[in-house]
């Protein structure tokens, strides 16, 4: 569950804004949509924590991430927060298995191949385990970041842009798959994006 | 992890790895050949002149004095009246004086006329068998007796002046009647002999030869007087340190001899390898900069491919100490990577070298010696030249702002 309380943010001077209130339960999704220059990234970091609110709070499961000291909140973002970006990024020298486990050390200090390997057969991945993340199509990478995401069943998923360089197929694809793990994990999905393919899937939104 | 990771990254540029590990091990294997190569070179120069305070022998060049009758690989200077010297081997400051005549050899290695006390003084006595007493009766180096693999009893003919190919005198022939105990130094590679051994070797074929270049051939008996005979030099050990002192002058005024110290002329040849150590070392040195250059260089321009990864990992939940630890470890691991290469790549050199001087000058070097402490030093300071590439590379990874990152992307 996450909440937030009359968020502000700034860039220096001129551009600054101020969010809506945002409320979504666990196993709910929400969607964000708006144009170019509403600040829906902003919001979006806002949220995962890599950015501090100028005013406001940021609350996931009773925790203000904006008042958690800059260790505290790596840690915490590690373990409650998933993140899924518009491109996917990997650390190139290892495989997609150990990528999605590397997540899971980095957040709890434990590898979880397992719960990995299940994970990635959920998403349709059992056959590329080992290989270089650079031999999958953009839209398998964007499914092993998904896999990354949930890997260690956080309170709050995030996802940016998450389907804008898929085509229509895989769009549906990875949305569907969004919306059916956080239900199954129980995790609060926000999603930020201007497609409009996903206004469908995901029929709670605001717009920015 | 992180250093499985850190290991994962290095290997995934394997040229640019593989050129920061070249670099790294010549510099090491350069700097650790120097290290190993001067201090067992010193180590055998220096134990080779205990008990030697001074060398009596013929003018000339006091280096090429030390050199050929210390360390056997010089030719001598000349010869000295062997009366005359031993006015000057009973004076009162010696404490002992041991003679020697150079004059043949057995394949490569040295006969020297010398006293059985030059067993006790300069070696540690006898392994096998006894001292040498009678004319032509030889005690063998240790070495030797290995590599000829001479027992007692064995007999051979000695070749004519220092080169194996000299001219074979076949009139009489050495009887090996002991074996010396190793001792690590010149003695190992030394055949020993009476002085009147080399006088009547000699006498009879009635060579004109440097050895023995004055040589009286009127005298024809058998009994070999010691009467205007020659030898090549004596090492003395005094008693009273007074002699170091006044003696090289004292013996130039008086004698048509000199005196030199081994201790001074072996200093003074150090300093003359000293410049070309140097110039080597600052080479090695040289090479070990522009290795960090290179890892810097390597760690640098990955970063910026590599900033959507930190970022990626910070998102994760990575620390940025942790981040910082991953670059560092990365440098870390290739100059521990290249210092161990170096480390064995030294160590096979000087075995090659120690090859090559063992059948040129009888002087062999242990690659598998360890020098902990300058060696240790060394490890330091490639240590220290992996965190200096690290910093700033690291320090970029420790400090990168998250959310810019990710937004530009």
């Amino acid at each position: 569950m996450i909440v937030t309380k009359n968020l502000n943010f700034s860039y220096g001077k001129g551009t600054s804004f101020s969010f809506p209130d945002v409320v979504v339960s666990s196993g709910e999704s929400l969607l964000i949509t708006g144009g170019s220059g509403r600040g829906k990234t902003t919001l979006l970091h806002l949220l995962g924590g890599l950015l501090r609110p100028q005013a406001g709070a940021v609350i996931i499961e009773q925790t203000n991430i904006a008042e958690l000291s800059e260790k505290k909140l790596d840690h915490f973002r590690g373990q409650h927060i998933g993140l899924v970006l518009q491109q996917a990024y990997f650390v190139a020298s290892l495989n997609v298995l150990e990528n999605v486990v590397l997540a899971s050390w980095l957040a709890t200090g434990k590898q979880a191949r397992d719960k990995a390997k299940q994970l990635l057969q959920q998403l349709d991945l059992q056959d590329h385990l080992h290989k270089q993340l650079s031999q999958l199509s953009t839209g398998q990478q964007q499914r092993v970041s998904i896999a990354r995401a949930l890997i260690n069943e956080p309170k709050l998923l995030l996802a940016d842009e998450p389907t804008s360089s898929l085509d229509d197929e895989n769009a549906h694809r990875v949305a569907d798959m969004l919306s059916q793990l956080a239900k199954q994990y129980g995790t609060a999905l926000v999603i930020v994006t201007h497609d409009q393919r996903l206004k469908d899937t995901f029929p709670n939104q605001i717009s920015l | 992890m992180i250093t499985r990771i850190a290991w994962k990254n290095i290997w995934f540029k394997p040229l640019n790895t593989a050129l920061s590990i070249i670099l790294l091990t010549a510099s090491v294997a350069i700097i650790t050949l120097l290290i190993l190569l001067q201090e067992q070179f010193e180590k055998q120069f220096d134990s080779n002149i205990d008990n030697i305070d001074l060398v009596l022998g013929a003018q000339g060049s006091p280096l090429q004095l030390i050199l050929s009758a210390v360390y056997q690989v010089d030719a001598p200077t000349g010869n000295i009246d062997y009366t005359e010297a031993k006015t000057w081997m009973k004076h009162r400051f010696v404490q002992t004086a041991v003679p020697l005549a150079f004059g043949d050899n057995y394949k490569g290695f040295r006969i020297v006329g010398t006293t059985p006390n030059y067993l006790t003084v300069y070696g540690k006595g006898i392994k096998e068998g006894r001292s040498f007493l009678k004319n032509f009766e030889v005690v063998v180096g240790s070495a030797i007796a290995a590599k000829m693999n001479l027992k007692i009893g064995d007999k051979f003919f000695g070749s004519h002046g220092d080169a194996a190919q000299g001219e074979l005198h076949e009139d009489h022939e050495y009887i090996v009647t002991g074996i010396a105990t190793p001792t690590g130094k010149v003695a190992d590679n030394l055949i020993l002999c009476t002085i009147p051994s080399v006088w009547a070797m000699h006498e009879e074929e009635g060579h004109e030869h440097a050895e023995a270049e004055e040589h009286s051939h009127e005298h024809h008996e058998e009994a070999i007087t010691e009467q205007g005979k020659e030898i090549t030099a004596v090492l003395i050990k005094f008693r009273s340190k007074m002699g170091i002192i006044m003696w090289p002058r004292l013996i130039a005024q008086n004698t048509k001899m000199q005196a030199a110290s081994p201790a001074i002329e072996i200093n003074r040849l150090f300093s003359l390898f000293g410049v070309g150590l140097q110039a080597l070392q600052y080479l090695a040195y040289g090479i070990m900069f522009i290795s960090g250059i290179s890892i810097f260089i390597a760690l640098y321009n990955t970063l910026k491919e590599r900033k959507y990864e930190f970022a990626l990992l910070r998102v994760n939940g990575a620390s940025r100490l942790q981040l910082l630890w991953l670059v560092l470890i990365e440098s870390l691991l290739l100059c521990i990577t290249g210092f161990i290469f170096g480390t064995v790549v030294g160590r096979v050199a000087l075995t090659f070298i120690s090859c090559s001087s063992e059948s040129e000058f009888k002087m062999s070097f242990n690659p598998l010696e360890f020098v902990w402490q300058k060696e240790g030093y060394l490890f330091g300071l490639t240590i220290f030249v992996g965190i200096l590439a690290a910093v700033i590379p690291a320090v970029k990874a420790y400090s990168l702002n998250i959310s810019k990152t990710l937004a530009n992307a």
